[in-house]
């Protein structure tokens, strides 16, 4: 029962985490004055109240499936991506590039999301990947980079936007993008569900394979864990990196995309960045930088996402709240050493986050 | 135990002493000694571990002692103890007759106790004076008083022989230079009780003899010496008692003179032990590795490997010794892909592979032995599956997807044949022992039958048992028909393994002395750049 | 014209030192906490919260002063947290400062909608006094930086602290207590978070506005390792950041129409990453920077 023993162990940090940062949360709604039973009803009737309840629940889940995957990716070389935000925005200027000024050649129709998906991945890894670059032969921590990125990028769409993409000044978005672009709605009746979980649970597939079974995740792990010992053990350090950033940044971007194709179909105009990737920290942290745990806690992130909207209507709870409990419980995960009791000092095959 | 504290001045159990700069026997009645220091049943457990288990330890007022035992013993411990780094679980500690119990540093350096720690303990990027002076200022109204603390050193330094520029950052001088600073440190603070933790370790011998000197001098302006060692050698020459720990206990208490190397090495083991290597001649075959005028830089840019050529072939150990800090560390990473050289060529069996990746040079039949087997031998959060393939992972993989099991293979190879405790190939790397972290590392190289075996410091911080299992190895691999490289700063492991021995000096080989004619004098002559040419 | 150039230069000098000074004191709070040894990412939530806290503590009592007081009090608060989670329970300093930036915006939003009930910012507040055109923070931020290269370079706790950030083992076994040292750099790092945020809510400005930190405090430590974690340098280095943020002012007042304000926008960080990449080689972080200090007992 060795492994049902770790496996309790391996979730109760997040799990206790998730109850004080939910207590933190519980205790800013009384101070605001709000009934906090009354919320909790508001949560579970956004929750699991309807079916297409839940299926905005997947909604709001999709984009920080892929947010957390690109934090927990790029942790597991070390790299702390705070950049997601950029990557996502840039994916978003690109997805609209291809949906909207590509058309694909006739009966080829199904090609057009997957050019629009590529588009997005593609800038996604170069905005992620120049962080790479200057960490692996600068040695600049990819903290400051990718913030300074996340302000450069909003400014470039914003740009983008205002003096090409769209067509004229009485519209605050751009052209939509040609329905051979979109993501298919209505999976659930009455919700905006659309096919981009799919893509969002496949992408979980292939982050676990290129971590867990191939000679590039192995490298990435090695770095992350001992940079010397992977040196040593004829890795490239710097490919490893500049790779990793690349791809978490590859991940990002399809947030950015699936949420433009799934949802709106074109990109409005913003003033500030959306905060699917400061979700996303909370994601991967919550997850245990593992693809299943992001999953399960992207679900978690997303019905409190999901049920703001009602929390604040039926409770009158601000929606500050929400960000409240997230920093809460990233709080509470990261601060590893108010959970020693519960450390094992021992052996398993178990990551941890820091 | 219970009962009142005994009184500060008793019998010696001394049997010689000093008398004109010779040892004479005792006249029939003993001198009455003072008793500095006194530790009765001290016990610490770190879980189940028990590093000293109920040790008993008296030292004289100007005597200088030896602690004698191997890595692991217990020996740092106890003195970490006694410095206020550890609080002991059971047991007293009494002070000049006193009964104390000393809750931090702060407390043992104003009891009169200072450390010279293994690792120094000073910061790189700020002076001598700084570095002395830290957390006991000189300063007036809060503002740091640099010129009298450096007059202060001076007057230290001068009163003591202990020669050191108040000026100089600690990153650029010394070793040695370093100690010094180590010791004036702890004089500055008014230590009657000096304890060194493994201060040769270091030095060459004839800076062990300098360091001698120093001690003698110590002790005669009043101080009293404990020292921290495994080495047999430092407690014949440096010591007037012995106090032999294994395992955590107290062995025993004994004069140094009239012991040899032989008896205290079975005190600290336990058992016989073969110090030396039983080994056939070697039979050198055809050249492996070629080195030709190579050069290097360090890390910060200066020239650290100058015009360095040398052969080794297969069938013979060649050994590199030398001072740290001469060059071999940078000589190394240029034979192993981790540094470029700025000039030269590296061949080895006739391949060219002078500034390749590690990656390269491992195909090419080359395996290492780290210097540092914790940040670059092994991933310590892998486990030893995963550390199993460190260095050629991609041999795991069929297209393109790595084999978890093969790695299982590999390890369970590799624990089965070099005996590593425990057997378990899903344990992280991090929960093993130091020497057995080691046979990991050895048993991984070992077993891809490299043509050349690269050994930097292989048994360092080992326990006798672990030395002895890997210097059989290597002469097996030699008797294989293996080249083997080993650069090690243990004198004494370069004597017995190896064949031919190259001594390294400011960058450059400046002899090459056949194992039989190598003796510790002339050897250590040599590192530090006396001797023929240098 | 000399009149308009004079103008214009002037325009500059002021709207440089301007935007200096929340860039200034936050580097500075960021040189404390990083020379004991402990990065602190959460300037940028600090500061955020320090604006809030100077603007709050004004409205209620009318008097800038005591803004300037709550706004240190509440950095003081948030880098308490930082400092628990990072020195006692050796969490990941980053994430333990991100995480504070988040809760930081959460709050502030939180509070916002609390206490004047709009979104978007308060209203006016009393605002700290300018002596000869400039605002008494930005004598405040000068003069500090004075005052901590003196306090870091001459004297026995400055020294103290640095030994910390180097090696705090070695200050460890003279008997110099690291958790305290490093407190006391963190919450140091608070107080001039703090102060940073008021200068910029009751100093420049008489308001609070949502978000108005704005990557100020990434800017102040991209600065701090330009300036080589030295007073001196973040005043250098958070000298030249200010300069870039006023150019678009000056283009502006010089008649240049046709570049987009985003560009501008940009100025800042573009720089940023343009600097890190030329010189990061020359500088060099406190050797303990970053590591949390386990004491084996």
């Amino acid at each position: 029962m060795e492994w049902l023993r770790d496996g309790v162990r391996a979730v109760a940090v997040p799990v206790l985490a998730t109850l004080v940062g939910l207590l933190v949360g519980i205790v800013c709604i009384v101070i605001a004055g709000k009934d906090p039973v009354l919320a909790a009803k508001a949560f579970y009737r956004a929750v699991a109240g309807e079916p297409r309840m839940f299926g905005n629940v997947l909604v709001s889940t999709t984009p920080l499936i892929f947010t957390g995957l690109a934090v927990a990716f790029a942790y597991r070389a070390g790299l702390f991506n705070i950049g997601v935000e950029g990557q996502y925005l840039m994916a978003q200027i690109a997805t609209v590039v291809a949906g909207v000024y590509w058309t694909p050649p006739a009966g080829l129709a199904w090609l057009h999301p997957i050019v629009a998906l590529a588009a997005g991945a593609l800038a996604g890894a170069i905005w992620g990947g120049l962080v790479g670059i200057l960490k692996a032969w600068k040695g600049i921590h990819e903290v400051i980079n990718s913030i300074m990125l996340n302000w450069i990028a909003l400014f470039t769409c914003d740009w983008l936007l205002k003096y090409y993409l769209r067509p004229d000044n009485s519209r605050a978005s751009t052209y939509d993008l040609q329905p051979t672009a979109w993501l298919k709605q209505g999976l659930i009746e009455g919700s905006r569900l659309h096919t981009g979980i799919f893509v969002a649970l496949a992408t979980v597939v292939v982050v676990w394979f290129i971590l867990f079974k191939t000679p590039l995740g192995y490298e990435i792990r090695a770095v992350g864990f001992s940079s010397g010992a992977a040196e040593y053990g004829g890795i490239s350090v710097a490919r490893a990196l500049i790779l990793t950033m690349a791809i978490s940044g590859a991940i990002a971007g399809l947030a950015g995309s699936v949420q433009t194709m799934g949802l709106n179909h074109r990109f409005n105009e913003t003033s500030a960045l959306v905060g699917y990737g400061f979700d996303g920290i909370a994601v991967a942290l919550v997850g245990r930088l593992h693809p299943v745990g992001v999953v399960l806690a992207a679900l978690l992130f997303g019905a409190l996402d999901a049920s703001s909207g009602l929390m604040q209507a039926m409770a009158g709870v601000p929606k500050s709240v929400v960000s409240i409990v997230q920093a809460a419980v990233i709080f509470f995960v990261a601060a590893e050493g108010l959970w020693s009791f519960l450390q094992k000092r021992r052996t398993k095959k178990e990551v941890t986050t820091a | 135990m219970p009962g009142p504290p005994r009184p500060s001045r008793i019998l010696s159990d001394r049997t010689t002493r000093e008398k004109g700069g010779k040892r004479v026997g005792l006249r029939s009645h003993p001198l009455p000694i003072d008793m500095l220091l006194r530790l009765e049943g001290i016990t610490k457990r770190f879980g189940s571990l028990v590093a000293n288990d109920h040790i008993d330890l008296e030292i004289e007022k100007g005597e200088i002692h030896a602690l004698l035992g191997e890595n692991g013993a217990g020996k740092s411990t106890l003195m970490n103890i006694l410095y206020g780094l550890y609080t002991p679980d059971e047991g007293r500690i009494f002070w000049k007759g006193n009964e104390v119990k000393i809750r931090n540093p702060r407390h043992a350096i104003d009891l009169g106790i200072g450390m010279v720690h293994q690792h120094f303990m000073l910061v790189p990027v700020f002076t001598v004076a700084e570095n002395i002076t830290l957390g006991k200022e000189v300063a007036k109204h809060h503002i740091l008083d640099m010129q009298e603390a450096r007059r202060q050193v001076r007057e230290l330094s001068n009163r003591f022989g202990l020669e050191v520029d108040p000026d100089d950052k600690i990153e650029s001088i010394s070793v040695g230079l370093q100690q010094r600073v180590e010791i004036l440190k702890a004089l500055y603070r008014g230590a009657e009780l000096l304890i060194l933790d493994e201060p040769t370790a270091v030095l060459t011998p004839q800076e062990v003899e300098e360091l001698g000197k120093i001690m003698k001098r110590l002790v005669a302006e009043g101080h009293t010496i404990i020292i921290i060692t495994h080495k047999l050698k430092e407690v014949l020459h440096l010591a007037d008692r012995v106090t032999v720990i294994r395992r955590g206990k107290k062995i025993t208490t004994l004069p140094a003179a009239g012991q040899s190397e032989d008896d205290l090495a079975r005190l600290m083991v336990g058992r016989e032990v073969t110090l030396k290597v039983d080994k056939q001649p070697a039979q050198p075959g055809d050249v492996v590795l070629e080195v030709e005028h190579l050069h290097a830089k360090n890390d910060r840019g200066v020239p650290a490997v100058r015009d360095v050529s040398f052969k080794v072939r297969a069938g013979e150990i060649v050994g590199i010794a030398g001072v740290d800090g001469n060059g071999q560390s940078e000589l190394v990473g240029c034979l192993t892909g981790l540094r470029r050289p700025t000039a030269g060529r590296v061949r080895v069996n006739g391949q060219d592979v002078t500034g390749q990746s590690p990656r390269r040079i491992r195909d090419a039949g080359v395996g290492h032995i780290p210097e540092d087997r914790q940040r670059r031998g092994l991933v310590l959060n892998f486990t030893v599956a995963e550390n199993a393939a460190l260095g050629n992972h991609n041999a795991f993989a069929r297209w393109g997807v790595l084999s978890y099991q093969r790695m299982v293979e590999a390890a369970k190879k590799i624990i089965g044949e070099f005996d590593v405790r425990p057997p378990r190939h899903d344990y992280l790397a991090r929960s093993l022992s130091g020497g057995n972290q080691q046979k990991v590392i050895v048993g991984r190289e070992i077993l891809r039958n490299p043509k050349l075996m690269i050994a930097v410091q292989p048994t360092r911080g080992l326990d006798v048992g672990a030395i002895e299992f890997i210097h059989r190895n290597l002469v097996a691999e030699r008797d294989a028909g293996r080249a083997v490289l080993l650069v090690s700063l243990e004198l004494d492991e370069i004597m017995n393994l190896a064949d031919r021995i190259l001594v390294m000096y400011k960058g450059q080989v400046v002899a090459e002395v056949a194992a039989h004619e190598a003796t510790e004098e002339n050897l250590g002559l040599l590192m530090m750049g006396g001797g023929t040419g240098a | 014209m000399t009149v308009g150039f004079v103008t214009i230069l002037t325009t500059f000098i002021v709207a440089t030192l301007r935007a200096t000074t929340p860039l200034l004191l936050a580097a500075l709070g960021g040189v404390y906490s990083e020379r004991s040894g402990v990065v602190n990412i959460a300037l940028e939530g600090i500061m955020l919260t320090g604006a809030w806290g100077a603007a709050y503590f004004s409205y209620i009592s009318g008097n800038a002063w005591i803004g300037l007081l709550g706004a240190i009090a509440i950095g003081v608060l948030i880098a308490a947290l930082h400092a628990v989670a990072s020195i006692k329970y050796h969490a990941d300093q980053v994430v333990s400062g991100t995480a504070i930036n988040l809760l930081a915006a959460g709050f502030t939003e939180f509070m916002l909608n609390r206490v004047w009930g709009q979104a978007g910012g308060s209203p006016q507040v009393a605002s700290l006094p300018s002596i000869g055109g400039l605002n008494l923070s930005i004598y405040l931020a000068f003069g500090l930086a004075a005052v901590s290269w003196f306090v870091l370079y001459r004297t026995p706790w400055g020294l103290r602290l640095r030994a910390v950030g180097e090696h705090p083992l070695a200050a460890d076994t003279l008997g110099i207590n690291v958790y305290k040292m490093r407190y006391a750099g963190v919450l140091l790092s608070g107080v001039f978070g703090g102060l940073a945020g008021a200068s910029l809510s009751i100093g420049l400005l008489s308001r609070f506005v949502d978000g108005m930190s704005a990557g100020k405090g990434f800017i102040a430590l991209a600065a701090m390792i330009f300036g080589n974690w030295n007073p001196i340098g973040a005043v250098g280095a958070t000298l030249l950041f200010g300069a870039s943020t006023s150019l678009s002012t000056i283009f502006q007042l010089m008649g240049i129409q046709n570049i987009p304000t985003q560009f501008f926008n940009m100025i800042p960080y573009v720089l940023t990453m343009l600097i890190l990449a030329g010189f990061v080689g020359k500088s060099v972080a406190p050797a303990a920077d970053g590591v949390p200090y386990k004491k084996t007992t």
